[in-house]
């Protein structure tokens, strides 16, 4: 148990910036460039680590909260969570709203904070970041309830436990739904293409990049560190679906977890690479079609 | 009706005419043919003025083109320090005429958009057309068209941009993610070279021409060639023309494979964006192998070119340009046969064909929306003459019509240049310009890639520039840029800028 909950910190802790790392590559790669190190997103953590605070003088604590915030709930969140077959640390009846409600609440300080500096592309993007939000938590709340019901419990660790190698031949077609709704979550929450550009210098089309664009140095670490632990606390709901074995082992555990994440990195990678980004008002569209596919997903485990 | 008596005509590019073959009408006169000649599809590619000595009246000239017939025809007036403005009639002339007001310091009345153009000082003593003070103005300093209400939201982007790019403002008013309106206030560049030229021609006036806008040195360059040699009445050698032409079309490739990159980057598309902006510098390279510098500075020079093409390096170009056009074309057929890139740029910014004529948008923006304007083909000069029959029209006016126009435009180029490094005349590459003449208006022509750049020479009696006058395509075309914009989403305001891209500093002067 221990030896599990030690993995579990580590790969929280030290694990989520290798993700960054690996996208970047792989896109690099695809458009026939070397690209930055692997390990280059712990270098930028370094440096931003290093520097020094510019906070402007319109602002507020909120603007201040929200950086930290952003770090603390998808820490907390990662708590929450089973990393393939290593349990959560924490786990309770019910976690899964929590769980949710985390993300809720990081938004809603994102946002604030963005809101707070009075700029206009950051009211503008605080805007988009809401609406779009509104449409994934259905998502997410109707993928978890399809798991409530296969697994017939209460948390996290129970939804994404040991009855999911058995789920898949009972309920096969309904999890695969469920993999395609939570990958577009991922991509949503995580700004990726095709619905937000992480390396758009363009304010008027950033959804995420712009709301923090007023942080610099440790704030605008914790703020990347945050989003790479998204990422991290988002895919491990993705790998463990498609993963569900267990070895027994907890390092060949965390090795088939770790496994899993890069290759839902490198998987990021090839769509960013093959992709153009969608037009902004499309957005809503798609992601009213994935609630409705998860929905069906629900529809199909209760008949 | 008009007779001949009343307006000069040139039918040659570059061409030039007497001063004295140019009556000087009546203001009333001259609006009533202008507005006559621009209703019967005259376009107006020059409409400027010059002081005249100890008087205070000013002359002014306008030279309206008559694209089919190949001719332009020029007519000549004089204004006070106010006059009833064309623009409600012809909206056309709305800049030019705001030109005139903030150089001169005259009033044109009526005009339904009065704003300064570029905030710089006015030429001459007196009074402001604004009643602003004698202090420097700032650029952006006006007041700007606001929508009032309760959903209501104004954006303000610049002069300082996220990327490393030209300084220019703009202010959207927003429903919110809608934009209803959009107002460009630029000026942040000017550097005062139509002031600087006179006087001259000056040792360093083919330096400064080269620098209107820096990435269309070749095409400014050759323009201001262009009306040395029509005012020196010489013509350069048919070498010196096709390797001017040569790095015209370089230069189009250059920007045009940069450009289609620069809309996969908005778009999120990138390997093009990545590929095209690599044979960006592969097109650059191969102007650098003519003269040495990548943006073909030195290159064009009076009377010819500073820089020879010998057999063997033109042998060495077409063997590079065949490695170069096959990454090309892989990279532009990736980035348009990719279904999510298309839906990004179709029925997106559109400029409808009225507001294309009406507002005098020239070049590939106007080709985007079906008019057909192209100088090679309706003026054609130099290395273009009896070579060029490849104009390129769309006619759905929004982005992707302005990258589809790139990208056919590049393959015509790349034949085209081919064909001509394969057929380049033998000769002399340049010849000695004899002085200028006298008291004469010289006109030159050039299809940059952007579109129609002008220049216009006036002479004094002893052969020295009394008025120099460049218009550059981003002249017309920011208003282009504006219209397109209405009824857009805000977030589509990059690419569309990116799928006209358009040059601040041709504009500033």
């Amino acid at each position: 148990m221990l030896l599990q909950l030690l993995l579990h910190l580590l790969i929280v802790l030290l694990f989520p910036p290798l993700l960054l790392g690996v996208i970047t590559r792989t896109k690099a790669l695809f458009a026939g460039r070397k690209g930055p190190p692997l390990l280059q997103p712990y270098y930028d953590l370094h440096r931003l680590w290093q520097k020094g605070f510019v906070i402007s003088r319109t602002t507020t604590w909120v603007f201040r909260a929200g950086p930290i915030v952003g770090l603390t709930v998808p820490l907390l969140a990662a708590l929450l969570i089973p990393f393939g077959a290593i349990p959560a640390p924490f786990s309770f009846n019910g976690d899964l709203i929590l769980f949710v409600y985390l993300f809720a609440l990081a938004r809603f300080f994102t946002a604030s904070s963005a809101l707070d500096t009075g700029s206009s592309f950051e009211g503008m993007g605080a805007a988009r970041e809401v609406t779009f939000a509104c449409l994934v938590e259905p998502t997410l709340l109707f993928a978890l309830i399809v798991l409530v019901r296969l697994s017939g419990g209460f948390s996290l660790n129970q939804l994404l436990g040991k009855h999911l190698v058995t789920s898949w031949q009972s309920a096969g077609a309904s999890l695969l739904l469920l993999v395609i709704a939570l990958f577009v979550v991922l991509l949503v929450e995580n700004c990726r293409i095709p619905f937000d550009d992480p390396n758009t210098h363009l304010e008027l089309t950033m959804i995420h990049e712009v709301m923090v664009l007023d942080h610099s140095g440790p704030a605008f670490a914790m703020i990347l560190y945050g989003a790479s632990l998204k990422l991290l606390v988002l895919g491990a709901l993705l790998v463990r679906l498609l993963l569900p074995w267990d070895s027994g082992n907890p390092g060949v555990d965390a090795l088939i977890f770790m496994a899993g994440m890069l290759g839902i990195a490198v998987t990021i990678g090839v769509i960013e690479s093959v992709m153009a980004r969608l037009q902004l008002v499309r957005i809503p569209q798609l992601l009213i079609g994935t609630t409705m596919i998860s929905i069906f997903a629900l529809v199909l485990v209760l008949r | 009706m008009m007779t001949p008596q009343e307006f000069g005509r040139i039918a040659k590019n570059p061409g030039s005419i007497a001063l004295t073959a140019l009556p000087v009408l009546a203001y009333s006169r001259f609006s009533e043919l202008c507005l006559e000649l621009c209703k019967e599809g005259g376009r107006i590619v020059a409409y400027f003025a010059r002081p005249q000595p100890d008087r205070d009246d000013l002359e002014l000239f306008a030279i309206i083109a008559r694209c089919w017939e190949g001719e332009l025809l020029i007519l000549r007036s004089t204004i006070g320090r106010s006059f009833p403005s064309l623009t409600p009639h012809c909206p056309q002339l709305h800049l030019f005429e705001r030109e005139i007001a903030e150089t001169y310091g005259v009033v044109p009345t009526g005009h339904p958009w009065f704003k300064p153009v570029r905030f710089h000082r006015r030429w001459r003593a007196g009074s402001d057309a604004w009643n602003r003070g004698e202090e420097q103005p700032l650029p952006g300093e006006m007041d700007y068209y606001r929508v009032e209400g309760e959903e209501v939201h104004e954006v303000a982007v610049g002069p300082v941009h996220a990327g490393v790019i030209e300084p220019g403002h703009f202010r959207f008013q927003c429903h919110g993610e809608n934009v209803m309106h959009l107002e460009i206030s630029l000026g942040y560049q000017h550097r005062g070279v139509e002031q600087l030229l006179l006087g001259g021609p000056h040792p360093a006036s083919i330096y400064q021409l080269e620098a209107v806008a820096g990435d269309t040195t070749a095409g400014h360059g050759s323009a201001y060639c262009m009306v040395l040699e029509a005012l020196a009445g010489i013509a350069p050698s048919p070498r010196a023309d096709a390797i001017r032409a040569i790095s015209l079309e370089l230069e189009r490739l250059a920007n045009h494979v940069g450009d289609i990159g620069a809309l996969a980057g908005d778009v999120g598309f990138l390997p093009t964006a990545s590929f095209c902006g690599r044979l960006r510098g592969d097109y650059l390279n191969l102007t650098a192998e003519i003269c040495g510098s990548r943006f073909s500075r030195g290159l064009l020079r009076p009377g010819g070119v500073g820089f020879d093409l010998d057999e063997e390096l033109a042998a060495r170009i077409l063997q590079r340009l065949a490695a170069i056009e096959k990454d090309t074309r892989g990279a532009i057929e990736l980035f348009f046969d990719a279904p999510s890139a298309l839906a990004r740029m179709e029925r997106i910014g559109t400029l409808n064909i009225d507001d294309a004529e009406a507002l005098g948008v020239v070049g590939l923006a106007a080709r985007a929306c079906g008019l057909t304007r192209d100088v090679r083909l309706h003026y054609p000069y130099g290395g273009y003459i009896s070579t060029y029959d490849h104009c390129v029209i769309e006619d759905s006016g929004d982005v992707f019509a302005r990258a589809n126009i790139r990208r056919r435009e590049i393959y015509k180029s790349l034949h085209w240049l081919k064909q001509s490094l394969r057929d380049l005349p033998q000769g002399e590459s340049r010849r000695e310009l004899p002085p200028l003449a006298g008291d004469t208006l010289a006109v030159a022509m050039v299809e940059g890639w952007r579109g129609e750049l002008v220049q216009v020479g006036i002479t004094d009696t002893d052969g020295k520039f009394d008025r120099y006058k460049i218009i550059d395509p981003s002249f017309h075309n920011w208003s282009g840029l504006a219209m397109a914009l209405r009824e857009q989403q805000i977030s589509d305001f990059p690419l569309c800028n990116k799928s006209f891209n358009l040059s601040y500093c041709g504009f500033d002067l």
